[in-house]
């Protein structure tokens, strides 16, 4: 893997007050690459996500997206200072994500969720947006919904738009938060069914932070294990999921496939 | 005599009727404070609750000092400050003026606690999905925010609305001829209190009552659009 990486954290660190969410963190996730996210809850695997979607500023380390640094900008002599707004919302256009909670705008159709970015931040005409929002509606199997409201549709319904929505700006790089975790069981299905149709038909990177462990062995290049703000370990999905070499990630994997016990 | 209408004290309803054009025309008075009033809360209210969101304590700060001094401070004082103290530095509104003003002002404090309370009530998921489709912060603002913020904000003002009415009485110790007002003098002149304020207290009941049903109204309308109603 010689290629530039098109997701690189540089000794990236992240606190909430006292506590370190991203320890002195460095990852990397190549162009087109499929990378599962586990850990067990304040491990920093959500942070990761909002970090690069410019959600969460982080306080020591570079992060490049696609080269270029996502929270800092070049300015004279080549040296890097805090990125201004214009840089950040420039920056934001490389990068979709889906939402645990979908975060549907609940006031507006579903074509208007779609829409309504793309017409005023991309300037495409309403014609154009209708038609992408359309064919993205299609391959989320929900070409028949564009005119209710999320309020009228089922959980998994939802995030499938959701998930429609953030490819409207055509990114280059997907983030998933645990899509499915707020979703009822007999739902989970249809939503790991678009992204993984995603994922086979589309040249995206995808970032994925998620429970799903049979999923994440079926969609992914690489899993990567963290604990307290760092990777502990990480490989191809058979080896991280069926015979991981640390203890923390053995009794990880056994607590999520054996919640009962 | 008054507003150019004479009364006719021969009987009970000769009285009430000949009283009645009077009244109305302190109605109107009373009506045309109030949404005038209401109006300036509403415009200044969002402007500091807009301040009191402000990023920077420099300006958080003064303006949320601004609302506190204006909430606990009593309506009378604003009236007389503006009455009474603004011609000296050479600013002179006419009273009727001035009353709305001081009613705008000291509700525009209540108000902008109303806004606020909205704006925070629309969950945080809302600003951070329309930040993700790289959404500029004003357009999240009036196209995101604002819409599903306005049914959790519209049935609280509408009570502040009803309570700016029944503040416009106090604008009689600065010579507006509103609706109370216009009763005492007649009763004044007439000796009889008992019709002209029983009649007042009718109308602002009726008021009330509309306004009240308005707000019902609006409160139902308003979210057909998916906002949903908390």
């Amino acid at each position: 893997m010689s290629r530039e990486p098109i997701i690189r954290f540089d000794r990236v660190s992240k606190r909430f007050g006292d506590f370190t969410v991203l320890d002195n963190l460095d990852f990397q996730v190549q162009p087109n690459e499929k990378v599962t996210i586990i850990g067990p809850s304040g491990s920093g695997k959500s942070t990761v996500l909002r970090v690069l979607m410019t959600l969460e500023p982080i306080n020591e380390g570079v992060v490049y997206v696609g080269g270029d640094p996502l929270w800092h900008e070049y300015r004279r002599n080549n040296e890097l200072s805090p990125a201004r707004g214009a840089h950040l919302r420039r920056m934001r256009e490389r990068l979709g994500m889906v939402f645990q909670q979908f975060n549907l705008f609940p006031h507006m159709t579903v074509r208007r969720n779609l829409t309504e970015a793309p017409r005023r931040v991309l300037g495409l005409s309403r014609a154009e947006a209708d038609e992408r929002a359309h064919e993205l509606l299609e391959l989320v199997n929900l070409g028949n919904q564009a005119d209710k409201y999320p309020g009228q549709l089922s959980g998994g319904q939802q995030q499938r738009v959701g998930v429609a929505r953030a490819l409207m700006m055509r990114p280059r790089i997907m983030l998933f938060d645990e899509p499915t975790s707020a979703l009822d069981p007999e739902l989970v299905g249809e939503v790991l069914k678009v992204i993984r149709q995603l994922a086979d038909t589309h040249d995206l990177t995808m970032l994925m932070v998620t429970h799903e462990m049979h999923f994440a062995r079926q969609i992914s290049d690489r899993v990567c294990f963290f604990d307290q703000g760092r990777i502990l370990e990480q490989g191809p999905p058979e080896e991280i999921l069926s015979s991981p070499k640390e203890a923390r990630t053995r009794e990880f994997l056994h607590a999520v496939l054996n919640p009962d016990e | 005599m008054l507003f150019g209408y004479a009364w006719d004290t021969s009987g009970f309803w000769p009285f009430v009727i000949s009283i009645m054009p009077i009244l109305l025309i302190g109605l109107w008075v009373t009506l045309k404070a109030t949404v005038i009033g209401f109006a300036i809360a509403l415009v200044l209210g969002l402007l500091l609750a807009a301040l009191k969101a402000a990023p920077t304590r420099l300006i958080a700060w003064p303006a949320r000092a601004i609302t506190e001094f204006i909430r606990d401070t009593p309506l009378l004082i604003q009236l007389f400050f503006l009455f009474y103290v603004l011609p000296d530095f050479g600013l002179t509104l006419p009273a009727f003026m001035t009353g709305a003003l001081a009613l705008g002002l000291q509700y525009s404090a209540y108000t902008s606690e109303v806004y606020r309370a909205g704006l925070e009530a629309v969950p945080r998921g809302q600003r951070e999905a329309a930040r993700a489709l790289s959404m500029a912060p004003g357009r999240t603002f009036t196209h995101i925010i604002l819409p599903q913020a306005i049914p959790r904000i519209i049935p609280a003002l509408g009570n502040y609305l009803v309570s700016i009415m029944k503040d416009v009485p106090v604008l009689s110790v600065v010579t507006v001829l509103e609706m109370l007002n216009v009763a005492r003098i007649i009763g004044d002149r007439t000796f009889n209190y008992l019709v002209p304020l029983t009649i007042v207290g009718i109308l602002y009941l009726l008021l009330t009552l509309i306004a009240a049903w308005g707000i019902r109204w609006l409160d139902t309308h308003l979210p057909s659009h998916g906002v949903a109603l908390k």
